[in-house]
């Protein structure tokens, strides 16, 4: 787990790039251009995206022999519309021609339908040029704001997934390891022995807290290793991680590896390099406070539920035992994370706003809102709630504990758990 | 002055009452013997002296002083049921339970290499406690019981599980560490060993205490003024030498010598007895027939049982 918990983080975020990298293979397109507007306007390997047009000469029919005897692998054709239509163009190729094509494609299409329909509606140059170069400064502010927010989006929600993952994963892996530590000490019968020196209080809340640290560390190392391996494959294929306006996927690693990494990539000109550089700053103020949270969240949810398992270990005889009691445990965690998709896809809505105030979801759910600025008093609310709901846990099941660890043979059920917690003294 | 002293104890579970008014006085220096059927009560005591639980009611004492939480380092206890971490080197293991009674590092080192020696395991110190066999594991297990050098040791049936060698070699341990001083509560239904080993008793039945007090008192107050006669010289019926009030037990003989157990009625001697039988008979050997602790264990919890079943019924 020590290694390879880090290659598959890792991995999340190269296997992306690999892939983008793949589409960005060379691609000729003829272009049968029959009502002649677009002329000249399709340009060669814009933004490094392959494409390269010529214009072919023929017919339709011709062209599309030329595609299926695999002379050029695709054909644009573009038909006179009758009128003042839309124009429709149709590709003709081998393959399933990629996204990035017809992307690319449409949106010089649309430009230039555009363009002429603005002209005929008697529009001169000079009034769309004025338009247009109004309607540009409003976009770059929109665009600047909302491209940034878009790319924030996808980081938000890459972040606050793969946070939430690990919470998960933690909670459940070592929240287990409890369980079973428990079960050992009693088992093994030492725990008499121990518990003739330490309190069991003492006994259960230093087994949670020696494997608190022990999944920090590794938390740690995770980080640590995840991000070395980051860098190696950075500077193996350093290129790929430069941040360009078309190269969205990228820019999003950069800014999730971490704000200083991000700035120390040679951005190739000077606008590139403010916008990396405000990228970075932006960031590393949310990452600081992202860490933050995630730290608060991750010991928060792993003591509510490590009391819980912790309780569990002592309530049985041996590991086949804890069926009965793993389910209601698990239930809110599964649940959680399973909600994290909706949660991640409307992080406002009640269910999110619930299942992030609730503590027994809300380190899972939280960490899925919390880049999509979450009010801060929800904040507050849901960790003194989870302060709450460890406190609660924890009294619960010292109850459970003290008692359930030196009974033996006895077959327990929640009515005999109930029994137990109402024990006094 | 008595070490340790439990006045009026009551512990209740849910339907229960483990412990109903039970006091103890454990003398100081002595090998004080809880005595009691399966489900008397007696690992609930052990338990509430070792504080790992609370008594509902009453009080409890080391040294005159209110039983808290620091006496646990004066006291050292091996559980009935035992264990040890499996997968944990002994060395570390018992080194680490030293510390938990504070014992320092180096000190723990030094008693432990000692106390490895004298029970032959040093060897082991290095390999887990699963490589282990199940006696060798008791040996670690009774070594950091006494690794704090407690002033209070408490046994819940110390010689369980082990080989009469072994059992011996933690005899011998128990009376050594008497005659240094410290005193030694354990519970056991092995009365050889009580009578063996134990200055006093307590007899714990149905969750009461029905007995206490120094052995040979017990055994004294008990006694059935019965006494055994080896003779020889004599070859008719020895009940033809007594009166009707003396009562013949049990006669067996073996080649040369002949045994009687004789019951002798209230307010007569031994010295009668000899009277009687002197002119007769050669005698070789003559003693009091003290009750065993095996037998006033019985009768006393026959005796409760009856007393409890009247008063039912």
């Amino acid at each position: 787990m020590t290694l390879l918990g880090p290659i598959l983080m890792a991995g999340i975020f190269i296997v992306p790039i690999i892939i983008g990298m793949k589409s960005h293979t060379k691609h000729d397109i003829m272009v049968l251009d029959e009502t002649g507007w677009f002329q000249g306007k399709f340009k060669n390997n814009v933004g490094d995206n392959g494409l390269t047009f010529k214009a072919f000469t023929g017919t339709q029919n011709a062209g599309k022999d030329s595609v299926k005897s695999g002379k050029f692998s695709s054909l644009l054709y573009i038909a006179k519309p009758e009128g003042k239509e839309t124009p429709r163009p149709i590709i003709y190729s081998e393959k399933q021609p990629d996204i990035n094509i017809k992307n690319y494609i449409s949106k010089i299409m649309n430009d230039e339908v555009e363009k002429t329909k603005l002209t005929e509606q008697g529009i001169s140059e000079d009034q769309l040029k004025a338009i247009k170069s109004d309607v540009a400064i409003t976009t770059i502010k929109i665009n600047e704001k909302g491209q940034e927010e878009k790319s924030s989006t996808e980081l938000a929600m890459i972040l606050g997934y793969v946070s939430s993952l690990i919470i998960y994963m933690f909670i459940f892996i070592y929240g287990v390891q409890v369980m079973k530590g428990v079960i050992e000490e009693k088992t093994s019968r030492i725990v008499e022995v121990i518990i003739s020196s330490v309190k069991p209080f003492e006994l259960m809340m230093g087994k949670i807290f020696g494997i608190a640290l022990v999944c920090l560390t590794q938390v740690l190392l995770w980080i640590v290793l995840t991000t070395a391996i980051i860098g190696v494959f950075k500077t193996v294929i350093p290129d790929k991680f430069n941040p360009t306006k078309t190269d969205q996927v990228s820019t999003i690693n950069n800014q999730t590896v971490s704000g200083t990494q991000a700035s120390k990539v040679d951005a190739p000109s000077s606008d590139k390099q403010v916008g990396n550089d405000i990228m970075s700053s932006l960031k590393n103020v949310n990452i600081v406070q992202e860490l933050l949270m995630f730290i608060f969240f991750f010991i928060g949810g792993y003591l509510l539920y490590a009391a819980l398992f912790a309780a569990i270990g002592a309530a049985v005889d041996s590991e086949t035992d804890t069926q009965q009691f793993m389910l209601p445990i698990t239930a809110p965690l599964i649940i959680s994370i399973v909600a994290a998709q909706a949660v991640m896809q409307n992080p406002d809505g009640p269910l999110a706003v619930w299942l992030s105030i609730i503590p027994f979801t809300s380190p899972i759910i939280m960490m899925v809102r919390l880049p999509f600025n979450v009010p801060i008093e929800q904040i507050i609310l849901s960790l003194s709630l989870l302060v709450i709901g460890f406190l609660g846990t924890t009294w619960i099941a010292a109850k459970v504990y003290r008692t359930g660890i030196l009974m033996y043979g006895k077959k327990v059920d929640y009515k005999e758990l109930w029994k137990w917690i109402r024990y006094k003294g | 002055m008595d070490i340790f002293v439990a006045k009026e104890v009551t512990k209740r579970y849910a339907a229960q009452t483990a412990l109903n008014k039970v006091s103890i006085n454990v003398p100081e220096n002595s090998i004080y013997g809880l005595l009691g059927p399966n489900g008397a009560g007696k690992t609930t005591l052990i338990r509430i002296i070792n504080q790992i639980i609370a008594p509902d009611e009453g009080e409890l004492y080391i040294h005159g002083e209110k039983l808290q939480p620091k006496h646990t380092s004066i006291i050292g206890y091996l559980p009935e049921e035992r264990g040890l971490y499996k997968k944990m080197p002994v060395g570390e293991q018992a080194l680490y339970l030293a510390q938990l009674k504070d014992v320092p590092k180096q000190l723990a080192l030094k008693r432990l290499k000692l106390l490895f020696e004298k029970f032959e395991i040093q060897d082991w110190w290095n390999k887990n406690v699963e490589e282990l066999s199940k006696g060798m594991q008791q040996k670690v297990q009774f070594i950091v019981t006494i690794i704090h050098e407690p002033k209070l040791l408490i046994f819940d049936e110390p010689f369980s599980g082990f080989d009469p060698i072994n059992a011996t070699l933690i005899r011998d341990e128990i009376l050594e560490l008497r005659k240094k001083g410290a005193t030694v509560i354990f519970s056991t239904h092995n009365m050889a060993s009580v009578e063996e080993l134990c200055d006093d008793i307590a007899l714990i039945n149905k969750s009461k205490k029905i007995l206490e007090g120094r052995v040979s008192d017990i055994k004294h107050a008990y006694r059935s003024n019965s006494y055994e006669l080896s003779y020889n010289g004599y070859s008719e019926n020895i009940k033809s030498l007594l009166p009707e009030s003396f009562t013949l037990l049990e006669e067996s003989s073996n080649e040369n010598l002949r045994t009687a157990k004789i019951k002798l009625p209230l307010g007569e001697g031994p010295n009668t007895l000899l009277r009687f039988v002197l002119p007769h008979v050669e005698i070789h050997a003559f003693k009091e027939m003290l009750p065993s602790m095996n037998d006033i264990f019985i009768e006393k919890v026959n005796e409760n049982r009856a007393s409890v079943s009247s008063n039912l019924s």
